[in-house]
């Protein structure tokens, strides 16, 4: 029954690749300074390593898609094989989940936690770390895949019964299941070390309700992915068993169900889909009372809505479902639910507009981000509640028209949003600011591109053009918006090459920022860009949301004289946790685990060498004085 | 669990920042929390959130998997509940002793400390003893991981909760071994977050010996 297995050597050698590949950036980015890097546990440190692991891998989910859109670009095109096709279709949703969008809301989180309620770290800088090494080497484990010529072509939600071993036999189901379980451990060590850090470590007189918005809608997807991962967590193990040691949990021949397999992997993928958003809107909350110079309009709303919006997040699952033949009962519960979740969303698109209303606007590419991200999601989430009612559903299943909705949402919505945090926060991060005009440039032609890409889908998909397939005949009338379809995707990738630029230009010749950098209102403003290694030299207390501007202007809007940025003081005068490798060699530890599972003969001595290795690093832990 | 009392405890020691316990991760520089708990009895009840739900998930899949069993292999036949009340008998007096050593933790007695914790390793190694017994006589039986969907569903549950338990088995042996190695080592905080995860495990398996095990004679 077993199936995909590679000698220990011909395991090995994919691994070795990646790894040289990974840790030669490494190298290259941090020069003289890696070991620091490695070793670090620091919030801000591990932040950088996420952001910056985020883009690679963007570089690489983005060139999947600029590989299927050339493949679509005429009819009957032999660009790609449909194997590869495939491969593609999976991979690029893969990657741009839990290799891009996750990875760069991780790095906000990591990065902006601790400096927005005022704390000198995490709760537990190691685990933090730790986090981070365990989601890089699971996106390495995916990414062997490449390597070996065995890409993970059964789709990111890796539908049961494709993922059997009858249908699959080579080992690109396996790289993807327990690439996953891996980045799954991650983000939920992750999240208990956020959700920890929020409640726990605000400064004095921070109540809930004095969290800036971005770190409640933090709080809210660390909820979510507390409570969906483990779901996913178990539905991987039982297709890891099945192919495996040949139970039949999926396997309709042997008394399995094949739709077991959908609700577990909806019952945590559409709270994912939250878990993606929610930072995004979190970010733009943020960015937009800034650039209108007004406080978030209806916070208190704002910070329900995320509540409502986590809780019904649950409820909704199976809306992804409608067509497989649940019943008139389940199929309008998920609707009504549905229909109820676009409550929540739809009051914060009000707030939004709301806080621009009557504001003084700075048109920044910060907000020109955030503003579009309004309109993107507007229209994304207005197709989504088309596909609320199952009866349009069923007319939208599986078409393009679906694409268009995932992608307004995720692309418009998600994506627009975290670009629009990275103009924000790099003068904080970096000292530096990026270029204005070439953000400008990046931001109109993603906003061109984007529409170009997606908007044309949604006639596709109503034409009847099903989602997935490597390609069409030549008079089915798709032709004129594939074309244009997919130059929009190349307008897009200019527009990505033009945001690597001004990256860099940001880096070496960007305009020196000195801490306040966009006259902003939450204390990760009040010291100086980019922070000092302990944050905060004297730990602040808060009297108001917003702390930053009200200690900067009075109640009727005037500047208050002699309110600085901190000063800095002596790193040595303050304690701070020390570096440690610990753990590296625990996330290494855990990689091997996993990686037994492709190794055959032999693979469970594999595992067990990773056992040891976690159980003697996690003692080496305990014990470490930091 | 007193948790009041504890709590008391915890603050003194997040008060009193972490030089005396400079082995556990604590919020650095951090002098106190904002709810008085400390972070990690606060991370602890976090995971255990999220444990309901991966036990939930298992839980639910025995269930739907139960009826499927072949032939003879099926729960009715198989079971042994002399066994497993035995079994979930010791378990459940380890939690006992798991509040005994705590507590005796807590008051700094070391005898007591050190034999309550070696009642709870005990306890936990029968009950993991019990476990494998019952999986090699269902073997032997000729229910093997793979023979049905019943006995898939039913190693897969029981056996996630017994590598629970082995963990928890590891982790006191450790704080056996930390008494021995320093007699003067009380860190309550570590052993209370290690008995909340104890008893978390306690009460999942008592589900599991309803749901699993007793309502076969219900239905």
């Amino acid at each position: 029954m077993e199936c995909g297995g590679f000698t220990f050597l011909e395991m090995m050698k994919p691994l070795a690749i990646v790894f040289v590949i990974a840790f030669g950036i490494l190298a290259v980015c941090t020069r003289r300074d890696m070991w620091s890097w490695i070793t670090t546990v620091d919030h801000k440190r591990v932040g950088i390593l996420y952001g910056l692991s985020a883009l690679l891998f963007m570089v690489i989910g983005g060139t999947e898609a600029l590989l299927m859109r050339t493949q679509l670009l005429m009819p009957n095109n032999e660009f790609l094989s449909a194997k590869i096709y495939n491969g593609m279709v999976t991979m690029h949703g893969t990657t741009m989940i839990f290799l891009v969008i996750m990875p760069l809301s991780a790095a906000f989180f990591n990065y902006l936690t601790p400096l927005m309620i005022g704390a000198r770290d995490v709760a537990f800088p190691r685990l933090n770390a730790l986090s981070y090494w365990i989601f890089l080497f699971g996106g390495l484990l995916m990414h062997c895949s490449f390597i070996v010529n065995q890409i993970p072509n059964s789709g990111w939600f890796g539908y049961a019964n494709l993922t059997s071993c009858q249908y699959t036999a080579d080992a690109s189901v396996d790289f993807w299941a327990m690439g996953l379980q891996v980045l799954g451990l991650a983000s939920l060590i992750a999240a208990i070390n956020f959700f920890v850090t929020i409640l726990n470590m605000r400064a004095p007189g921070m109540t809930l309700l004095k969290m800036p918005i971005f770190i409640w809608t933090t709080l809210v997807t660390q909820v979510l992915l507390i409570f969906a991962l483990p779901v996913i967590t178990i539905a991987l193990v039982m297709i890891t068993f099945d192919r495996k040691f040949g139970t039949g949990f999926f396997n309709p021949g042997q008394g399995g169900d094949v739709l077991m397999w959908q609700h577990l992997f909806w019952v945590f993928g559409h709270p994912e889909v939250y878990i993606l958003i929610l930072p995004g809107m979190g970010i733009v909350s943020e960015i937009l009372a800034t650039f209108s110079k007004k406080p978030l309009f209806g916070y208190s709303v704002m910070v329900y809505s995320s509540c409502a919006i986590g809780f019904l997040g649950f409820a909704v699952w199976a809306h992804h479902m409608f067509t497989v033949g649940m019943g008139p009962w389940a199929n309008a519960i998920f609707s009504a639910a549905t229909m109820l979740i676009a409550v929540p969303t739809g009051v914060k698109i009000f707030n939004w507009i709301m806080t621009l209303w009557g504001g003084h606007i700075r048109f920044t590419t910060a907000n020109l981000f955030a503003i579009s991200f309004i309109a993107m999601f507007t229209m994304g989430g207005l197709s989504g509640i088309m596909h609320s009612s199952p009866p349009i559903d069923s007319q939208h299943q599986d078409s393009y028209f679906v694409v268009a909705h995932f992608h307004y949402v995720l692309y418009g919505g998600s994506i627009m949003a975290l670009f629009g945090g990275i103009y924000y926060w790099f003068p904080k991060i970096s000292g530096r600011y990026m270029n204005e005009t070439l953000g400008k440039i990046q931001f109109w032609l993603y906003m061109i591109g984007f529409n170009l890409t997606f908007f044309p889908m949604h006639f596709l998909g109503v034409q009847g053009m099903p989602r997935r397939n490597f390609t069409y005949a030549a008079d089915q009338g798709w032709n004129l918006w594939n074309l244009v379809c997919t130059m929009g995707a190349y307008m897009t990738a200019v527009g990505g090459i033009v945001f690597a630029v001004n990256v860099l230009y940001g880096l070496f010749r960007g305009k020196k920022a000195v801490g306040d950098d966009w006259n902003g209102r939450t204390l990760e403003w009040a010291i100086s860009s980019p922070p000092p290694i302990y944050n905060f030299a004297v730990e602040p207390t808060v009297s108001h949301l917003d702390e930053w501007w009200h200690l900067k202007y009075d109640e009727n809007g005037k500047r208050r004289p002699g309110v600085e940025i901190e000063a800095h003081v002596d790193p040595a005068t303050i304690h701070l946790p020390g570096p440690s490798y610990f753990p590296i060699l625990l996330a290494f530890g855990i990689l091997l685990g996993a990686v037994g599972f492709f190794v055959t003969p032999g693979g469970l001595y594999v595992s067990l060498v990773g056992v040891v290795l976690m159980i003697g690093s996690s003692y080496g832990w305990a014990f470490e004085k930091t | 669990m007193s948790d009041s009392g504890h709590n008391a405890a915890a603050h003194d020691i997040a008060a009193s920042g972490h030089a005396d316990h400079g082995h556990d991760d604590h919020g650095a520089g951090h002098h106190y929390t904002v709810t008085g708990v400390d972070n990690r009895k606060f991370a602890m009840w976090t995971l255990i959130g999220s444990e309901c739900f991966l036990f939930g998930a298992l839980i639910i899949n025995y269930v739907i998997n139960s009826g499927k069993g072949t032939d003879k292999l099926t729960p009715q036949n198989i079971y042994n509940i002399d066994l497993t009340t035995i079994s979930t008998f010791i378990l459940l007096m380890s939690s006992v002793a798991m509040v005994l050593a705590l507590d005796a933790c807590g008051k700094k007695e070391l005898n007591k400390f050190r034999l309550w914790t070696f009642v709870v390793v005990l306890f936990g190694a029968m009950f993991l003893g019990c476990q494998v017994y019952e999986f090699q006589h269902f073997y032997h039986l000729g229910l093997g991981l793979s023979t049905n969907n019943f006995g898939s569903s039913f190693y897969l549950l029981t056996g996630c909760h017994g590598a629970h338990v082995a963990v928890g088995v590891m982790i006191m042996s450790s704080v056996l071994i930390r008494s021995f190695m320093n007699p003067k080592w009380f860190d309550s905080i570590v052993v209370e977050v290690t008995g909340l995860y104890w008893h978390f495990v306690d009460v999942i398996w008592i589900i599991i010996f309803t749901v699993v095990y007793l309502l076969v004679y219900v239905i």
